[in-house]
């Protein structure tokens, strides 16, 4: 779920734009590159965006009696890095803006960020430590994937209590509304990321060629990933 | 095993419908967006929006169109993809 429009006050909605705006410059360079060297990921790469457009449409019910919807970037973060998983996130979240009425155009910036960049950032250090250390591959996207989702919403938690820290301080506001974001979130994360996880095991199995050629997964890795599955 | 993951999915994905029915079932749930509860507790300190969004699905129902619309698109572009690389691989 998005901060609404007009739900951040002068200067932090500018700040989120300018915070956000380095991120998406340098995700369209790398698109520009990968559009130009790596013809054969563009599939892959309108998989990931595709995975966001569906996953951020399904607004679910949590345990604590509210919905939220999860994110879908942990793929795209996972397969082509954070920045340009933040131009997919950009794509959706004005969608959402413009025919919704869901996030808002002054506060696209802040969505952008917790989205589009933090989740993804966290996704992608998590699957590149869990594949150094040689962790089991689904296990380390389902990590990846289900804590990008929750952080998006620790984020979002954290810029509305910095913009409304009341009469409790940024702590007491961020306890209140992680409780109504983040908490909710967490059942949905988990989701997320199995079925993410679930993803990936099918493009091991159709496209491993990819996976190599961006450097994702060694050859020896997906064969016995391969025979696992045989 | 062959298809331990997909069991796996499936799992966690009916015991999530499940927590939700016993909870409804309970009935003192509202299911309504974590969104709006965050904009009520903002509200309540007597913070108004200082804009609007200008234009706003005027019904539920326009609502979910638009929100089923764009999960169709993803959806026909993953299916459209993964049903390439498969043919691909078939015919290869």
């Amino acid at each position: 779920m998005h901060i609404m429009e007009g739900f951040l006050p002068s200067p932090w909605w500018e700040i989120w734009f300018l915070v956000s705006l380095p991120f998406i410059v340098f995700g369209v360079y790398q698109l520009n590159r990968l559009v130009k060297e790596r013809r054969e990921a563009l599939p892959l790469l309108a998989v990931a965006g595709a995975f966001v457009f569906v996953l951020s449409s399904l607004k679910l019910p949590s345990f604590t009696g509210s919905c939220s919807h999860p994110t879908g970037t942990g793929l795209g973060a996972v397969l082509f890095g954070p920045c340009i998983t933040g131009v997919l996130g950009v794509i959706v979240l004005i969608f959402q803006a413009v025919f919704l009425a869901h996030g808002g155009i002054t506060t696209l910036g802040a969505n952008v960020f917790s989205m589009g960049i933090a989740g993804p950032v966290v996704a992608w250090l998590v699957y590149k430590a869990g594949t150094r250390a040689g962790a089991n591959t689904y296990a380390t996207v389902f990590a990846a994937a289900a804590l990008a989702d929750l952080f998006t919403y620790v984020v979002t938690s954290i810029q509305l209590a910095l913009a409304f820290p009341g009469t409790t301080g940024f702590l007491g506001a961020f306890t209140a509304f992680a409780a109504i974001f983040a908490i909710t979130q967490v059942p949905l994360a988990i989701i997320e990321g199995a079925v993410i996880a679930l993803v990936f095991k099918y493009i091991v199995h159709l496209k491993p060629e990819i996976l190599i050629r961006l450097n994702l997964l060694p050859e020896s890795t997906i064969q016995r990933l391969k025979e696992a599955a045989a | 095993m062959k298809h331990g993951m997909e069991i796996a999915v499936a799992a966690i994905i009916i015991i999530f419908a499940g927590v939700f029915l016993f909870q409804d079932a309970a009935g003192d749930k509202s299911w309504e967006g974590a969104d709006g509860e965050a904009a009520e507790l903002i509200e309540a300190s007597g913070y108004e929006p200082w804009i609007e969004p200008f234009w706003e699905p005027p019904s539920g129902e326009i609502e979910s169109l638009l929100f089923a619309l764009q999960a169709a698109i993803g959806a026909v572009i993953i299916g459209y993809v993964f049903g390439y690389w498969q043919a691909g691989k078939k015919t290869a």
